[in-house]
């Protein structure tokens, strides 16, 4: 697979919470010529078996959805009041370029200009209310001609190369993963694992759990995007992880202690393999790890991580070589699990 | 009772490593049981097969604790919490590994004590460097308080881990009690991870399908200088829970628990929690839902290296508890509220 075009595809698509279905189609579009058989479950999960159907059943798993922003309202002048899917800064907003609705319409978050701004109003940052987006509708009629409240904006960003090694785009949480389990699924390899690419996670690991009951793995491995903050403020025992060190192994986050006994086969994995790794040295936020871990009976779970920065922004920017160790180590994983 | 309760406190068993409390807890109680087991999360099942209805009896074996999240160069430990900690209460603290290895928990240079939070604790184990402080301890560690056990003068008892190995020594007596036959089937479980969020309870609810449950588990106490209000007092009875963030009892439990209490003249109190959780949280909860109810041992001091229980409160929970499962119990019908 052609790591960094697939990279660029896949973040240019448009799927926030609640709205995959772009996402969903291009991986399903990729995996049937592939000549896998694709299954969509009540939610919007895509689900896809690899290679035989007797021994452990393994699932892999990476959320296709990315945080977003969904139309609330329309002024009176056109402009269009919004609130954020998903968690995001609301100090990173202004000034941004989107792709508005259905049908993807130019768009940018307006706010008070300098000239206008009184005393004291430039030391706050601008929160959601005092933010709009602005598609140049010229009232409220027009803007309620081509949108519906309830639909989505996303970032209006193209992934690119800023580097040899280091890539800029948007929506790289996650499909930084979705990029790792689709390369496993086409390359020539002969493991067998189910995959679910999940719906609706950044908005409290939905679509997971209900991938997890329907597959009723023995073991799972989610593969996401954590947050690097190897950046100046941050000092180095608190920087979560770090860009070039390899695929992130969690200890534990908000929804999950990850399992001893996975996380040990992962680094004898790693090891074996010769991959570099690390550990997300971060204990909090969230991912599908929990949904998955606690369905039905239990199910022995890890996550695993390509470290990314500036994740939740229009612009994410991570390394190639990251994401393909990552890749490396699911595989050398799944290997020993055969 | 207090052999149990010293043995069981003092060991090591943070949420997400429980094994060597489940080992010890089976060892108690295993060869009385119609079959024990564990699941995928590291619950261990204690079953007593008998008819319908199924009963499921749980109480977490897991303490709360920290994770070890970076080693520095100089050999420091950064940390993170399990369950509900608070920097303030961990500062100055002996921690123990799982290995035995001891260290102590100490803050950056602060201000004011507003500034004491998560990332200013580091924890020294007297290693000089980082690689000295790898060859004992690695990233992903747990560790816990280490507090002995201690019986004060009087009926009162203080340790890490009251909570939950108080429940867990109350479900180890009432075992080692049991009459057969027994009225109906009743499974115990020793769950895990409770304090991350009752996670090993969900999984042990779904796994065994029972028809009601029971929690049993410390709760907090209003009997201190100036204490929130809340009205349970040590030493009054096992407290038989209304209500908390998790659960409300459901009534015909609660009904059924009172008039057993009253039928076997046992002191108890009723226990409205305002703010915490118990396993039956997420065992009503499960599949299409299970009415359930929780047993509480009035415990001052929860979530600190020094927990406090009467001893006269836990041997009536243990009476009150093994009444329960002596008579039949009484089926859930429509209007029964």
């Amino acid at each position: 697979m052609k790591i960094k075009e697939t990279l660029a595809e896949l973040s240019n698509l448009r799927g926030v919470s609640g709205a995959e279905a772009e996402v969903s189609s291009y991986l399903a579009d990729r995996l049937e010529e592939g000549r896998f058989e694709v299954r969509v479950d009540s939610i919007g999960n895509l689900l896809v078996r690899k290679g035989r159907k007797k021994g452990k059943k393994l699932m892999l798993s990476a959320h296709m959805d990315e945080v977003g922003l969904m139309i609330m309202d329309f002024e009176k002048n056109g402009l269009l009041r919004f609130r954020a899917v998903g968690g995001i800064d609301s100090r990173i907003l202004v000034a941004k370029r989107l792709r508005v609705g259905i049908h993807a319409l130019p768009g940018v978050i307006g706010s008070k200009p300098i000239h206008l701004q009184k005393k004291g109003e430039q030391d706050k940052p601008f929160r959601e209310d005092s933010l709009y987006i602005d598609c140049g509708f010229k009232n409220h009629e027009e803007a309620a001609g081509y949108l519906k409240v309830g639909e989505y904006a996303t970032f209006d960003v193209k992934c690119a190369a800023i580097s040899k090694n280091a890539f800029r785009g948007k929506a790289f949480d996650n499909r930084a993963g979705c990029l790792v389990l689709l390369s496993l699924l086409l390359e020539k390899n002969s493991l067998s694992f189910d995959a679910a690419f999940t719906v609706q996670e950044e908005v409290g690991t939905r679509g997971a759990q209900i991938a997890a009951y329907t597959m009723e793995p023995d073991r799972a491995l989610v593969v996401e995007s954590t947050a690097a903050a190897d950046t100046p403020e941050t000092e180095q025992e608190l920087s979560s992880t770090i860009l070039g060190q390899g695929p992130a192994i969690s200890l534990m986050d908000s929804t999950v202690m990850v399992d001893r006994q996975m996380r040990n086969e992962l680094t004898v994995a790693a090891e074996k393999a010769g991959i570099i790794y690390q550990y997300r040295r971060f204990t909090g936020a969230g991912t599908d790890g929990g949904a998955i871990a606690y369905s039905r009976s239990g199910v022995k779970t890890a996550v695993l991580s390509v470290p990314c920065r500036y994740i939740h922004s229009p612009h994410s920017v991570l390394y190639e070589s990251d994401l393909k160790s990552t890749i490396d180590l699911v595989r050398s994983w799944l290997d020993t699990q055969q | 009772m207090e052999k149990i309760l010293k043995t069981l406190t003092e060991l090591y068993g943070p949420s997400g490593e429980e094994e060597t409390v489940r080992e010890k807890i089976l060892e108690l109680v295993g060869k009385r049981a119609d079959s024990t087991f564990t699941d995928q999360l590291g619950n261990l099942f204690v079953l007593f097969r008998g008819n319908a209805p199924k009963i499921l009896i749980s109480a977490h074996m897991d303490e709360i604790g920290i994770i070890v999240t970076n080693i520095d160069e100089n050999g420091f430990l950064r940390l993170a919490p399990l369950g509900g900690l608070s920097p303030s209460i961990l500062t100055g603290q002996r921690l123990r590994f799982k290995s035995g290895l001891i260290g102590l928990v100490y803050h950056e240079k602060i201000n004011d004590l507003k500034e004491l939070t998560w990332p200013k604790l580091y924890l020294d184990i007297g290693q000089k460097s980082r690689s000295e402080a790898e060859k004992v301890v690695a990233i992903g560690d747990l560790a816990c308080f280490d507090q002995p056990f201690v019986s004060v003068p009087g009926s009162r008892f203080l340790a890490k881990a009251m909570d939950n190995r108080a429940g867990c020594a109350v479900l180890v007596e009432t075992i080692s009690g049991l009459k057969r036959p027994l009225p109906q089937e009743v499974c115990f479980v020793f769950s895990v991870q409770e304090e991350l969020g009752l996670r090993g309870a969900k999984t042990a609810a779904f796994g065994y399908e029972p028809d009601y449950g029971l929690a049993v588990d410390v709760t907090r106490v209003g009997d201190t200088p100036k204490a929130d209000n809340m009205a349970v007092s040590l030493g009054l009875g096992p407290a038989i829970k209304v209500k908390d963030s998790s659960v409300i009892t459901h009534p015909l439990i609660r009904r059924f628990m009172v008039d057993q209490a009253k039928n076997l003249n046992i002191d108890y109190q009723l226990e409205v929690l305002e703010r915490g959780g118990t396993d039956a949280g997420a065992i009503h909860l499960s599949r299409a839902g299970v009415p359930s109810g929780a047993l509480s041992i009035p415990c001052r001091y929860v979530h600190t290296p020094s927990e406090m229980v009467d001893s006269a409160d836990l041997e009536n929970a243990v009476n009150l508890l093994s009444g329960l499962l002596r008579v039949p119990w009484p089926a859930v019908t429509e209007g029964h509220l």
